[in-house]
């Protein structure tokens, strides 16, 4: 069946490179499949993947796609009732949780329960930039990255509320989530898009589910 | 562990290579996808693109060039020259760049550098910086290192970051090119000031200079051109003997 996969604009800046990556994988893996980027929420209905992608603040992000009359609501019924895999990057990960501490209390979607924090910077400097490894916690069936080197830019982490959400790790001053997945929800806080070919093997992964 | 990055520069004039690889027979030696691609699969943590065109228009095939190298390569990609306005940084951003360096335009008004930070996020703002020692100071540069700003560097330092510069790019204009490594001195001073990021350039000549530009310098990025442009030594060797020298890289 092919594959309908939506990245979802709401004014988060770059969706050229995750769209890319995402034609990428498909091509290179001859999978039958279609990447849009698309603001209408009613796309999300013959999608199979919806992917979210995040830049910026956790509250502007949030304001962005409640600033689209029925976004939410079409994302909630995607992940909750529909149950098709659903994958956050980077903040688009972060806004998988139930609230976050940037700038304020903000309310996330709650998929998956935890809080975001701003990383401990005493000794590290802020954003955590670069490439940096990830060790797997909870190994997943479905989703096998390698334990290399990712890359990454934030400065706010998802503490996970339950443990077994967490898929992998990564240090930084402190461990933190880097892959979390809970059911058809998914979320890296590195950008698997610009992560050379271990990010793109995880791409692979999620448009297999 | 955070890794130190390696990042090959290559100067692009009107969407051609023009201080690029020199070492291999790439099919098209002038096409800035295939070096971009090249370098990525051969160890670079990310690209960077110098845009030297003379003209506005000419600026205009940069954006394309980032098209087509979004792409392929899929390693972060920043681009800076000529960068004056928000319009142009969106512009680039949209094209696939990750990053954008801001150099002549941010002394002209350090302004930019806040708005397009409150933008765009900070992490994509890089400020890149011309420094000459003059007597006792570094002094700023502008205007490809013609200018002298008289604006002292390391005071530069600290206002670009407060204006909240995501990362800089620091070049000692006494070293490009002298193969002589890296101000050290300049880099110590500039680690000091900073919490944001350091990328430090101009001067590399050896695997050593690398080195010490990670461990005394305390850079967290390291650029450089020509070496690896002529292949006087590859990145990968520079990382397997930074690995050696127990410094974290992403082999």
């Amino acid at each position: 069946m092919k594959k309908k996969i939506t990245i979802v604009d709401y004014g988060s800046g770059n969706l050229l490179s995750a769209k890319q990556s995402f034609v990428k994988v498909a091509s290179l893996s001859n999978t039958d499949a279609e990447v849009q980027i698309s603001s209408d929420p009613r796309s999300l209905n013959q999608s199979s993947h919806v992917v979210l992608p995040g830049q910026g603040a956790f509250n502007t992000c949030m304001g962005g796609i409640q600033k689209i009359p029925g976004m939410r609501e079409q994302l909630n019924e995607f992940v909750t009732i529909k149950q098709r895999p659903f994958f956050g990057i980077c903040v688009g990960m972060q806004l998988l949780a139930d609230v976050s501490e940037e700038n304020g209390t903000h309310t996330g979607f709650g998929w998956i329960k935890g809080k975001i924090k701003k990383l401990p910077s005493t000794k590290i400097k802020l954003p955590h930039m670069g490439w940096n490894n990830i060790k797997i916690v909870n190994k997943h069936p479905l989703i096998k990255p390698e334990e290399t080197d990712y890359y990454f830019v934030h400065s706010y982490y998802f503490d996970c509320l339950n443990k077994q959400d967490i898929v992998a790790e990564t240090k930084y001053g402190i461990n933190f989530a880097s892959i979390v997945n809970k059911e058809n929800v998914y979320g890296c806080q590195f950008h698997p898009e610009k992560s050379s070919i271990q990010g793109l093997n995880i791409i692979e992964d999620f448009i297999n589910l | 562990m955070l890794k130190k990055r390696i990042i090959p520069c290559l100067d692009v004039k009107d969407g051609r290579v023009v201080k690029g690889i020199n070492f291999i027979d790439l099919v098209d030696a002038g096409d800035p996808v295939e070096q971009a691609k090249f370098y990525s699969e051969n160890g670079a943590d990310e690209i960077c693109f110098l845009d030297i065109s003379a003209s506005i228009e000419k600026r205009e095939t940069m954006l394309s060039v980032l098209k087509k190298t979004a792409e392929e390569v899929f390693i972060p990609l920043t681009v800076g020259g000529g960068i004056t306005s928000i319009k142009n940084i969106k512009d680039s951003l949209l094209a696939g760049a990750d990053k954008v360096s801001i150099n002549s335009a941010a002394i002209k008004n350090p302004d930019i550098i806040k708005n397009a930070s409150e933008h765009f996020g900070s992490q994509c703002i890089v400020v890149a910086i011309d420094v000459k020692k003059i007597g006792s100071s570094w002094m700023v540069y502008s205007h490809g290192g013609t200018i002298n700003t008289n604006i002292e560097a390391l005071s530069w330092l600290e206002k670009t970051q407060k204006l909240g510069a995501g990362e800089i790019l620091l070049t000692s204009m006494d070293r490009d090119g002298t193969k002589l490594g890296f101000d050290l001195h300049l880099l110590k001073e500039a680690d000091k000031i900073l919490d944001i990021p350091l990328i430090a350039s101009g001067g590399v000549g050896t695997r050593e200079h690398f080195q010490e530009g990670a461990q005394i310098g305390k850079a967290d990025a390291l650029l450089a051109a020509s070496v690896f442009h002529f292949n006087e030594i590859s990145i990968l060797e520079v990382k397997q003997f930074l690995k050696e020298n127990n410094i974290d890289v992403r082999i």
